[in-house]
């Protein structure tokens, strides 16, 4: 039974290291830019679940449905007035200007929302659902089907809409979309908007389980990092397998070793990931 | 010698003739000013001359500082224990940019960043070692009154940029820099002229790691006590890139200037702005890097150009 739990943790965690990804995978794969901001965006995601809550009312489920379009406009606006400037400079450009953004964001926070750390807690509690000896708590159950429906819709969005087909173009061969008539500059904007309402997403889902703090962001970030190395970048099921992956390693490391290597363990199968396969899981090669 | 590598050499001794002017805060800026110095003059060797986008430099500077607390603790006396850590981070870094330095471009760059988490993590897990989070005390090196202590410390970043600058100097000069440059243009081509771009690589990288761990030591016994978020800090890695791109990729002249104007501007924020200091970091960056990605030294070759086009 000790298995099940272990198995049933990583599951569920699997899913919302997926949802924490996913964003970060689309901007690194269709701008090809690492987008050091994303942890940021995700605690600023909880911050405004936590306000929601306790100023309106409104649960976090019906947060996510503010939060989506709000952090769109703002990945949207962000990459239309800085990033586009320097998108065809070299990696070390793009990555330092997105951590000097990432630097004036979460002083931000930190000068408003103070860096203590907060907890959402819902009232009444929801409790936890035993089958067997397996336990899960409710609110992790509604967090991870709510990342799952979320990734289901960007696939859905990337596969059926003309947006999305567009987006994919870009991301397989830039130039020939422009051929085809697409307005590269437009989809990079959307794209960034699309990471950015996603890492919002994931930001409330998180409210509802873990403390909210600016000091939590770099977790975040080095936990999307991991998941796109370990499943492939920019793909939505390279996100969901590298968030599995990472999970059931996390959930059987602690079990092993202790939680304190957990870490450790997870940054060493990303070194090891990018010597040995670096298109990941699911990816394919020369497709990075 | 060129003109450049003179006055980088005048620089580093006016610098040096500091002491004269102030009293103990101003030996303390001048300490931070050399490690900022060595750091970005050292991070130039693989970012600037080889073109590859290292994040490694937190993991190397707080390498060299556990690796000297610990060595001082077990009774080493500093210089014995700083020369330690060069030669350990000079061949851990060479065995691990033989394999990291396969990667290109964003891996790279991810693979660099991860290198001092692990090495955080494992500081953090090795309690018995190194103190974990509770940090690491470090006996007095010098032991004499305090200005003496400050003096004793400027001298010593002091030398050690000096061998930075040297040693900048002389790959920059040698055929390892002629190759790293091949390197940064074309790294195909030039394997494929018979280049052996991973030994020139790892070379860089290791001499780059050597002088970082070196400063990450003498820093250590400088403050007494460290603790893995301290010297582990992921903005030791950005700080070097900002100054290198501040004063110009590339040039060591550049780097050098860079870094201290870059002291200069921090010093200036944290005196006024203490509680939004970061975040007027991160705006610099976003500045520098939107109105001036070349750093510095590209006005000067702006306006040099613009006078030979009258010729």
């Amino acid at each position: 039974m000790h298995a099940a739990q272990i198995l049933i943790n990583a599951l569920v965690l699997g899913c919302l290291y997926a949802c924490i990804a996913i964003g970060f995978s689309l901007v690194w794969g269709v701008l090809n830019v690492i987008n050091l901001i994303h942890g940021s965006f995700i605690v600023l995601g909880a911050y405004l679940a936590f306000g929601l809550y306790y100023s309106l009312h409104l649960s976090p489920w019906y947060a996510v449905v503010v939060a989506a379009p709000l952090f769109f406009v703002l990945g949207y606006l962000l990459q239309r007035l800085l990033l586009n400037r320097v998108i065809h400079a070299p990696v070390l450009v793009t990555l330092t200007l997105t951590f000097g953004l990432d630097l004036i964001l979460n002083n931000a926070m930190i000068y408003f929302f103070k860096a203590d750390y907060r907890k959402l807690t819902l009232v009444p509690p929801l409790g936890s659902v035993s089958i067997l000896d397996v336990v899960v708590p409710v609110d992790r159950l509604i967090a991870t089907v709510s990342a799952l429906a979320l990734t289901g819709l960007l696939y859905l969005l990337l596969r059926r809409s003309r947006v999305g087909r567009a987006i994919v173009a870009v991301r397989l061969d830039r130039d020939a979309a422009v051929l085809m008539g697409v307005n590269v500059e437009q989809i990079y904007a959307i794209a960034f908007g699309l990471g950015a309402a996603l890492a919002g997403c994931a930001g409330v889902l998180m409210a509802l389980i873990f403390p909210i703090s600016p000091l939590t962001s770099s977790g975040y970030l080095g936990k999307a990092f991991v998941v796109c190395v370990l499943g492939g970048l920019g793909s939505v099921s390279g996100a969901l397998a590298g968030g599995l992956l990472l999970a059931l390693v996390e959930g059987v490391g602690s079990t092993f070793f202790g939680p304190s290597h957990a870490t450790t363990l997870s940054f060493v199968l990303l070194i090891v990931f990018l010597i040995l396969r670096p298109q990941g899981l699911l990816g394919r090669k020369g497709f990075e | 010698m060129t003109r450049a590598n003179l006055a980088l050499l005048i620089l580093i001794a006016c610098v040096a003739a500091l002491p004269l002017f102030g009293g103990a805060y101003a030996l303390r800026l001048g300490t931070i000013a050399c490690m900022y110095a060595i750091l970005a003059l050292s991070w130039n060797v693989v970012g600037g001359f080889a073109g590859y986008p290292s994040f490694a430099t937190a993991a190397f500077f707080g390498f060299g500082a556990y690796a000297t607390g610990v060595l001082m603790n077990d009774g080493l006396s500093l210089w014995l224990s700083v020369v330690i850590t060069a030669i350990a981070a000079l061949l851990l870094a060479a065995m691990l940019g033989a394999v990291l330095l396969r990667l290109r471009g964003h891996y790279f760059a991810i693979a660099s960043l991860s290198l001092a988490e692990v090495l955080r993590e494992l500081v953090n897990n090795a309690t018995d070692l190194t103190g974990g989070g509770m940090g690491l005390n470090i006996p007095l090196a010098s032991g004499s009154s305090v200005l003496g202590d400050a003096m004793f410390f400027f001298y010593a970043m002091l030398g050690l940029l000096l061998a930075t600058a040297l040693m900048t100097m002389a790959v920059a000069g040698s055929k390892l820099g002629f190759g790293l440059a091949c390197i940064r243009q074309n790294e195909t081509a030039s394997s494929m002229i018979g280049l052996n771009t991973t030994l020139y690589k790892s070379a860089a990288f290791g001499l780059s790691a050597c002088f970082v761990a070196a400063a990450g030591g003498v820093y250590a016994a400088w403050v007494h006590y460290i603790d893995p978020s301290d010297v582990f800090d992921i903005l030791y890695s950005v700080k070097p890139i900002v100054m290198a791109l501040m004063g110009g990729l590339g040039s060591p002249l550049g780097v050098a200037c860079g870094a201290f104007l870059y002291l200069g501007l921090e010093e200036v924020v944290w005196r006024n702005y203490i509680q939004i200091h970061t975040g007027v970091l991160g705006l610099l960056i976003v500045m520098l890097l939107l109105f001036l990605p070349h750093g510095l030294v590209s006005l000067r070759a702006g306006m040099f150009e613009r006078k030979a086009k009258h010729v």
